[in-house]
């Protein structure tokens, strides 16, 4: 369900590896599916150098609001064009047409440091007892 | 230990249907089935059905009836014509707003009224305490013997017609009338708290289930709490707990035309004064130009650096596109286009003042 080739982190992000020393990021499945209707996706700046696991913004739902933190250290490089109109390809598509900023990282080994799908899995399952 | 919330007869389709349940006013109801925006819409496009039993239902019979509703509601009853429905507020002797309510007059001497899940207590406890100054007024708290189901939407009432054999057409906006299902009394009002054309049905428990499943079989979009919530706000209604509450009098909320200025009831005094004298605020409208930061009920709304406010009620509108929301500013900055900001969790979210309803149905 989760999708193999990613990362993941406890808080419910995703990193997606380019292969060229950036990454997607985004949020899984489960977090969509805990917010509910995404309204509004609070990015930071593209130049913003943020921190491993330090908060880069909010997603604000219907009935929600909750913190997104970078799975990587690394410069923002890209934001997701579409978020701003149609925030709701959140819920849709959160691996594919939901992803929300491009890093470019610091250290790609830091991926190493990320829960795999199978992991991420794991911990999903832990924290639902 | 906190009292077990309580849920009303449908809970077990709520659950059939997949909802989620979340707390509401002491009561286990569905937030959403699906998606509130998708159920939103499907209110505006279509017809949804919402389970409202959580509401209080009251019965006022007697020679009495109608000095009761006029002695505690500030638009009084008296003078309602037989099948139509009336909006008011009780109050207390300051002014203060207890609840908001819709009653219809059923008959000469019978009324219902339908108060807030929120009030139950209050509002039985408040109405019992008056009637007692009031000769030939009875009282049944009939909450729990029915069931309250609101079918709105513009394809509405032209499918509740085929289920209450062709009265919910019949009907005129603000009007209720007796309709039958399966051969059991059920009463209609085409009323609802939604800006659409629709039904409320109250009916007795042993048909809740079986109407609910023929509605949903006929093809209604079950609606929860949180859409409901959206689609009042375009619609510019308030909610007591929100934008009213005992600490606010109707002057100040806007509410000024359904408070008499005839006749004798509690919180007359007060607020024949209030209006008189003018409010130190006034409850607005505003919404954002785009998308943004959604400003929520506590929120500060600033001006020039300093606080001048506080929204009550705020949201992201479907129809719209953008944020709206309803908060009290100073009577001097309340003027449509009036520019404004909404302290949002430290980030400053603009807005300016605009008239409500925020969204009107096209006309058909």
């Amino acid at each position: 369900m989760n999708p193999a080739d990613l990362r993941y982190t406890k808080e419910h992000e995703w990193a997606r590896d380019n292969g060229d020393g950036t990454v997607l990021v985004g949020i899984t499945a489960f977090a969509q599916e805990q917010l509910g209707d995404v309204v509004f996706v609070d990015l930071p700046k593209v130049g913003s150098h943020l921190q491993q696991f330090a908060k880069l913004g909010e997603i604000e739902s219907v009935k929600a609001v909750s913190d997104l933190f970078s799975p990587l250290a690394g410069e923002v490089v890209g934001l997701n064009p579409k978020l701003k109109d149609a925030p709701e390809l959140v819920n849709q598509d959160p691996y594919g047409e939901g992803w929300m900023l491009k890093l470019k990282v610091q250290d790609p080994v830091q991926l190493r440091s990320l829960l795999s799908a199978s992991d991420y899995e794991a911990h999903l399952k832990s924290q639902s007892h | 230990m906190p009292d077990p919330l309580a849920r009303t007869l449908l809970y077990p389709a709520h659950l059939a249907l997949g909802a989620r349940l979340v707390p509401f006013a002491g009561w286990e109801m569905p937030v959403q089935y699906n998606s509130i925006v998708a159920e939103h819409l499907a209110v505006r496009n279509n017809w949804g059905l919402f389970d409202v039993s959580h509401m209080g239902r009251i019965q006022l019979s007697g020679a009495g009836a109608a000095a009761l509703l006029d002695l505690v509601v500030t638009s009084g009853a008296a003078d309602l014509p037989l099948g139509r429905s009336r909006y008011g507020l009780i109050c207390n002797p300051e002014g203060g707003i207890l609840d908001d309510v819709v009653f219809y007059r059923q008959t000469e001497q019978r009324f219902l009224l339908v108060c807030n899940a929120g009030n139950r207590a209050v509002i039985g406890a408040w109405l019992t305490h008056h009637a007692q100054r009031v000769a030939g007024a009875q009282l049944e708290i009939i909450s729990d013997q029915t069931i309250m189901l609101a079918i709105q939407g513009p394809h509405a009432v032209q499918q509740a017609d085929g289920l209450f054999s062709g009265v919910p057409s019949s009907l005129k906006r603000f009007t209720g009338a007796s309709a039958t299902f399966q051969r059991t009394p059920v009463f209609l009002g085409r009323t609802g708290y939604t800006g659409e054309d629709g039904v409320e049905v109250v009916a007795p428990v042993a048909v809740g289930l079986s109407l609910w499943n023929a509605l949903i079989g006929a093809g209604a979009t079950p609606v929860g709490l949180g859409a409901r919530d959206t689609l009042r706000l375009e619609a510019g209604l308030p909610l007591h707990g929100n934008d009213i509450s005992p600490s606010i009098n109707p002057i100040e909320a806007g509410l000024e035309r359904f408070v008499r200025s005839t006749g004798d009831y509690i919180g007359k005094a007060a607020l024949d004064e209030l209006r008189a004298h003018g409010s130190h605020r006034k409850l607005v409208g505003f919404k954002s130009a785009g998308r943004g930061l959604v400003p929520r009920h506590g929120f500060r709304i600033m001006r020039a650096n300093g606080q001048i406010g506080e929204v009550t009620s705020g949201a992201f509108s479907p129809c719209l596109g953008v944020n709206i929301g309803l908060g009290f500013v100073p009577p001097a900055c309340a003027s449509p286009g009036t520019s404004l900001e909404v302290d949002v969790r430290g980030s400053r979210q603009h807005v300016a003042v605009t008239t409500i309803p925020f969204y009107k149905r096209p006309t058909r």
